[in-house]
């Protein structure tokens, strides 16, 4: 015998410590940030001192009348913001000195200029108040305004300082979107204010004029009334003309820029190729149309509007009202903005972590995309137009965690940011392969700079201004360089060619999108929500723009890349490949934010009773929370039946489960306790049938999964048993009556995992998640099983019958025993028939079976 | 806690009374493992004819023509204008130019006759004004001609041009025809086959009746050909005829009675309703397997003796059969199943049939009573074998008309319950799709 003391001889750590790495541990672009805990603090008990219950996003406006002033918040409740005080927080975020904008009078120019800057995205803390916020800074015109400029600013405030700085990109992109819809809105205002202006004006010179010509009839040509007359004549000349620049200027918007001095230099640096020229043309094609609505648009006004006479010089007073941010925008695009900026709210609530594996887990499940319609809800309407924007790539280890805890940064430590950012691109411009334009990432380089430079980052003493986090993860893998090559170039600053170039390729998507004259691309954006060139341009501002595109997931092309990936990591090493996104899916499956909100009225669900109301309503998709209270359900049916395990095996392995039972509500709480068990269930369930009380047809268990019937006395129950007679050789039988199971036999380890009846799990979503990272992992084996080449190709031609033994002994490989290689068989065809067929449902479904002896199971 | 019942009382009681008739749940030698059904007709499915390795027709009561891809299962045309039932139909291939066209032949109630392109779908001939319904088709490559059978003879050429036709016959007319050796046509009209002679001088055909064969003493039913030298009838009694080809003499005379055993009364009741029409028989030059009432024959035409039968292969009459090149025999009947067997000798055969079936619920429509598997009582006839089941494909709601085989493609069955099936070896289905994603991943540059 072996004691102990041996055992312990041949298991020292030297032996085993280096070679050995867990097969389990995560990648490490998916890992999440540890919690920094310090002798084992509570990681949940809140920390901060903060005034305010959870996060918010402040609006304010630094009003050139009253100074800085709050807005609005959202979520608009009172009790959000406690007793933190909006006021003097708005003051805070105004007086970072935003960008230096030339508006009104440039030197060397006689005529206004509007500056169509950049917005600026800062972070900055307040250790004193606890509040960390992220600040988005942008402006509006406003023809009444001083400078015809109006300061906003849009700030995310939390009281997690590492929620701010880690979600920096995504704050950045969603913020971006916001601030679009208000500019573009306000564009549009503008451009209509301003054309009211140059009727009035037009009036106003018209009446002067004939005036003039009245004094000078009257009291001769030099006349003090006919010389002020005249004074005021050309003083409103000026003002039209003026005004009408500037409505040129608003409304040729997209082209303008390439006019403005900054970028001309640009222009001359850069050599002139292919991509541009056809840019050029379809970017002018793009502005005739605008400008062509535009003129439609005015003309129409033309007949609404009657002109009336105004003073030539507008007086500057501080007793006009100014107008509201409502009105500053097209009502329409404030409303979206505010539903961009609720969704941004909801995007972002709970805690950091939840955060991250939501994001995550999205970003897997879009890796997933050829199995994932086996078992994942089909979440795109839970997320909105958000979800595009997270990426893997934030969560990246290498982004730098700035301690906010202590002393503020200083701006030096914010310019060796940039100093780094500056060198960065130039070296992933080498690493880019020669077709991606290296042109726009030198080009990028400089312009970096020059915002740098003009810029000024003076910042209140008491005010920690961490400008722009960063990029950064630059560095991270040249792989993700590799695959970001597309996207630099489309998100390279400056010139509007780099817009156009999105416009084209999303008009060969094959979806053409009617483009509003002065807002197109705003709306271009919202519409396709992706991160729009322009945001990326922006970006540039605070040198962001590097890190904004990591494309992995975006696009058509993605699903080939994630495909290769996937493959590439099969073929290394197949059974280490399968785990890693075994457990990475496992680990994240469901974990949202909607669960943290959800939870409390969960619970209170779970105990309260099981009556819950059946998810299969007409017409309207599964959600996730339904899925979840299934799971209850589910529990709870593994707890009291027996034989739930060979249930659960028929609906796995593609035979239809019918659930016979005379009453509606029992037999539909079976159903919904099952249903989260089938296969491909359909965004909207429609392979399960919740109640049938006529008979079924053939076709219907080649449509149906899961089918719960009525057993009736009538007539109509006698055709009922007769189909289920006639068919008991495809289906199996739930009698909840009598509580028996008419099903194959089925003994194994893995469904007795999914549903063990002396499971600990006490709540449902818990059960939930657990069937759901099963399921995962069976559907891993599934992908590999289908996409494995040696066991499907035949060596020749004449070679049905080994392909057939390969495939049989590949799944005993796996671990799986005959009849559990029948789930994976069927999850297989599912996976081939899917992506044989793509997405649509048409074409003639194959229905399969096996002939195999049913047994009858009872309690 | 857990226990499941090994074949109740009821249970027990079924496998003893059906042993012979019930495979169960359990049938490995059966391939068919996955089905697709094709919906597109209004009423009952007929004919089902093959066109070529991947097409066939399908016809029936709702007066359409449906032209299917056995593979995908796709309809590829709906064939409209008959107005009424299809009552025939045949499918040729032709060499126009170089090239192999395919066309199809159709017969209906209403008293027309189409020709269809089933690469097109149109329409290409059509004759409306018919003395009578056409009842078949037979078309003679060798002569480039083919015939129309109602109530007289019509010779066509292959422009839907009639050559010549015979007189008015009876009210029966000519329900079958076969192709005889030297321009000779055997037909069956109600207890008697006529012999036509198609005679050839130039482009002109006539045809004449050249002897009348009324050895059959009720309505036949059922009229093949076996192989060069002989062709076969069967009669509404269950007479069964094998004739030789050339001189029309009797080769064989079989008369199957399904007479069960002295003794037993109550047996003796269901003698009489015992049904033993021949509906329909098929060969392959050696075998021929004749559907008599519920029951299959299988006759040895060279040694002129009884293969194999069983007298109740099915709930009810069969409707078709066929014999497939493994020696293995399917039918179709009226119960809505299709069976497959297969010839075992018959010490085998004696040994009690799967036992493997444990339901809660009964089989469908077992209600003939039967007191024994049939194969046992035979012993003394040498070289007699046994039609074991070696499977069922169920999956009509009505009586399966028809089948058609595609090979290793799948089986195509039509049934009254308007539906048309392909059952497909679920494995080699399988096989090919993931053959089809590779290539899809090729094509789309993934892999």
């Amino acid at each position: 015998m072996i004691g102990s003391p041996d055992v312990v001889a041949f298991t020292k750590e030297d032996d085993f410590g280096d070679s050995f790495t867990d097969p389990c541990s995560l990648p490490e672009e998916f890992s999440v940030p540890l919690f920094a805990h310090a002798a084992n603090a509570n990681p949940w008990t809140k920390t901060s001192y903060a005034k305010f219950s959870k996060d918010f996003i402040l609006i304010s406006e630094f009003s050139e009348q009253v100074g800085p002033q709050p807005l609005l918040t959202i979520p608009n409740d009172p009790k959000v913001c406690g007793t933190f005080d909006l006021n003097y927080f708005s003051l805070r975020i105004m007086s970072v000195d935003y960008q230096a904008s030339f508006v009104g009078h440039p030197p060397g120019s006689n005529y206004p200029k509007l500056n169509f800057v950049e917005d600026s995205k800062v972070v900055l803390g307040d250790s004193k108040e606890g509040a960390f916020a992220y600040v988005h800074h942008l402006t509006l015109y406003d023809l009444e305004a001083r400078g015809f400029v109006r300061p906003f600013c849009m700030a995310y405030i939390s009281a997690d300082e590492r929620k701010i700085m880690h979600q920096f990109q995504e704050m950045s992109s969603a913020f971006s979107k916001a601030s679009e819809f208000l500019k573009s809105g306000n564009r549009r205002a503008f451009a209509n204010e301003l054309e009211k202006k140059l009727k009035d004006l037009e009036y106003t010179r018209s009446v002067l004029h004939k005036e003039t010509e009245l004094q000078k009839m009257n009291n001769g040509c030099y006349s003090t009334q006919a010389i002020e007359k005249a004074n005021e004549l050309a003083n409103v000349e000026k003002s039209i003309y003026e005004h009408q620049d500037l409505l040129r200027q608003v409304t040729s918007y997209p082209s303008r820029k390439k006019k403005d001095v900054d970028f001309v230099q640009h222009e001359m640096e850069k050599p002139t190729d292919t991509d541009d020229v056809t840019d050029d043309t379809l970017n002018g094609n793009h502005s005739d149309v605008a400008d062509k609505t535009v003129e439609t648009e005015s003309e129409s006004r033309k007949s609404s509007y009657t002109p009336q006479l105004i003073k030539a010089k507008s007086a500057k007073c501080f007793d006009k009202r100014l107008k509201t941010m409502e009105e500053l925008c097209d009502a329409s695009f404030f409303h979206q903005t505010l539903e961009q900026l609720n969704i941004i709210e909801k995007s972002f609530r709970g805690d950091l972590c939840l955060i991250y594996t939501s994001q995550i887990d999205r970003a897997l499940l879009n890796k997933q995309r050829v199995t994932s319609f086996l078992f994942e809800a089909d979440r795109d309407w839970e997320y909105g137009g958000t979800s595009k924007n997270f990426s893997i790539s934030s969560n990246n280890p290498t982004i730098p965690i700035l301690n906010l805890s202590g002393e503020p940064l200083s701006l030096d430590s914010y310019t060796t940011c940039i100093d780094v950012d500056h060198i960065k691109p130039g070296v992933e411009s080498m690493e880019v392969p020669p077709e991606s334009s290296t042109s726009d990432i030198t080009q990028e380089t400089s312009e970096a700079a020059d915002t740098e430079t003009k810029g000024s980052f003076s910042s209140d003493k008491s005010i920690e201004a961490f400008g722009g986090v960063s990029p950064s993860s630059l560095q991270a893998n040249y792989f993700d360089g590799l695959e970001r090559k597309s996207k630099v170039s489309i998100a390279s600053p400056s010139e509007i060619a780099s817009s156009s170039v999105a416009v084209s390729q999303r008009t060969s998507d094959g979806n053409l999108v009617p483009m509003d004259a002065a807002c197109c691309i705003g709306q271009d954006g919202f519409i396709f929500e992706e991160p729009l060139p322009e945001l990326a341009q922006e970006c540039c501002g605070d040198t962001v723009v590097n890190q904004e595109p990591l494309s992995l997931l975006q696009g058509d092309p993605a699903l080939q890349v994630d495909y290769i990936l996937e493959e590439s990591a099969l073929a290394e090493s197949p059974n280490m490949g399968l785990t890693f996104s075994d457990l990475n899916t496992e680990e994240v499956a469901k974990i949202n934010i909607e669960d943290v909100s959800d939870s409390t009225s969960f619970m209170s669900a779970s105990t309260s009773s099981d009556r819950a109301v059946s998810p299969f309503t007409y017409g309207s998709a599964l959600t996730l929370k339904q899925k979840k209270k299934a799971g209850h359900s589910a529990l709870r049916f593994i707890r009291q039946y027996p034989f739930a395990q060979q249930a659960i095996f028929c609906l796995l392995s593609g035979r239809t489960l019918v659930i016979l039972g005379v009453d509606e509500g029992t037999v539909r709480k079976l159903v919904n306790a099952l249903f989260i068990f089938v296969p491909n269930l359909g965004k909207y369930g429609e392979t399960v049938q919740p109640w049938l009380s006529s008979p079924f047809q053939l076709t219907d268990l080649q449509r149906w999964k899961l089918i719960g019937l009525q057993r009736a006395v009538s007539p109509a129950g006698s055709s009922i048993r007769h189909s289920l007679n006639r068919y008991s050789r495809y289906i199996s039988i739930l009698d909840c009556d009598n509580k028996t199971l008419r099903c194959p036999p089925y003994k194994g380890t893995l469904v007795s995992h999914l549903a063990d009846h002396r499971t600990q799990i006490k709540r449902g979503s818990t059960y939930f998640l657990h069937v759901q990272g099963m399921l995962t992992q069976i559907t891993a084996k599934a992908f590999l099983y289908t996409f494995c080449h040696h066991i499907h190709l035949p060596m020749d031609i004449n070679d049905q019958g080994s392909v057939t033994s390969r495939r049989t002994n590949f799944l005993l490989q796996l671990g799986y025993t005959v009849e559990e290689s029948k789930i994976i068989q069927y999850l297989s065809e599912l996976i081939k028939q899917h992506y044989i067929q793509g997405t649509s449902k048409g074409g003639n479904q194959s229905f399969c079976f096996n002939y195999t002896t049913s047994y009858l199971y009872k309690i | 806690m857990l226990r499941w019942i090994l074949g109740g009382r009821e249970a027990q009681g079924t496998v003893e009374k059906s042993a012979a008739l019930f495979i169960g749940e359990e049938q490995p030698k059966n391939c068919f493992t996955e089905m697709q059904v094709l919906k597109g007709h209004f009423d009952i499915v007929r004919f089902l004819v093959q066109i070529d390795d991947l097409r066939f027709a399908s016809a029936g009561d709702d007066g359409l023509v449906l032209i299917w891809n056995v593979e995908t299962g796709d309809c590829l045309f709906e064939l409209r204008g008959h107005t009424q039932q299809i009552t025939a139909m045949i499918s040729y291939t032709f060499i126009r130019g170089r090239n192999a066209h395919a066309a199809l032949i159709t017969a209906s109630s209403d008293r027309t006759l189409s020709l269809w392109d089933p690469d097109s779908g149109n329409r290409v001939q059509n004759i409306s004004d018919l003395q009578s319904s056409v009842k078949c088709l037979l078309v003679l490559d060798r002569l480039d001609v083919w015939l129309s059978g109602g109530n007289e003879l019509c010779v066509w050429n292959r422009d839907f041009e009639l050559q010549c036709k015979t007189v008015h016959h009876s009210d029966a007319g000519i329900s079958a025809m076969v192709e005889l050796p030297k321009n000779f046509i055997a037909a069956a009209m109600d207890k008697e086959i006529v012999i036509f002679k198609l005679s050839l001088s130039g482009s002109d055909i006539a045809v004449m009746a050249m002897r009348h064969l009324s050895d059959h003493r009720d309505t036949i039913h059922s009229l093949i050909s076996i192989n060069d030298g002989l062709f076969a009838s069967g009669s509404h009694i269950g007479e069964l005829i094998i004739w030789d080809s050339v001189d029309w003499t009797i080769q064989a005379y079989e008369h199957i009675l399904w007479e069960e055993p002295q003794g037993d009364s109550q047996s003796e009741v269901k003698l009489k309703q015992i049904e033993r029409s021949i509906q329909h028989m098929s060969s392959d030059g050696e075998y021929i397997v004749v559907a008599v009432g519920s029951g299959l024959y299988v006759f040895n035409v060279l040694m002129k003796s009884v293969v194999a039968y069983r007298k109740i292969a099915h709930d009810s009459n069969v409707l078709h059969t066929m014999l497939q090149e493994d020696g293995r025999l399917m039918s179709c009947s009226e119960d809505g199943s299709v069976r497959m067997w297969e010839l075992q000798d018959l010490p085998l055969a004696a040994e009690p049939a799967s036992s493997g079936f444990f339901g809660m619920f009964g089989t469908f429509g077992r209600s003939s009573k039967q007191t024994g598997p049939p194969a046992k009582k035979i012993p003394e006839v040498p070289g007699l074998r046994s039609l074991e089941l070696i499977g069922d494909l169920i999956g009509h709601s009505g009586a399966v008309q028809m089948f058609l085989s595609f090979k290793e493609k799948g089986l195509v069955t039509c049934s009254t319950d308007h539906l048309l099936i392909i059952w497909k070896d679920g494995e080699l289905q399988s096989q090919l799709r993931s053959l089809a994603v590779f290539q899809k991943l090729e094509e789309n540059q993934e892999l």
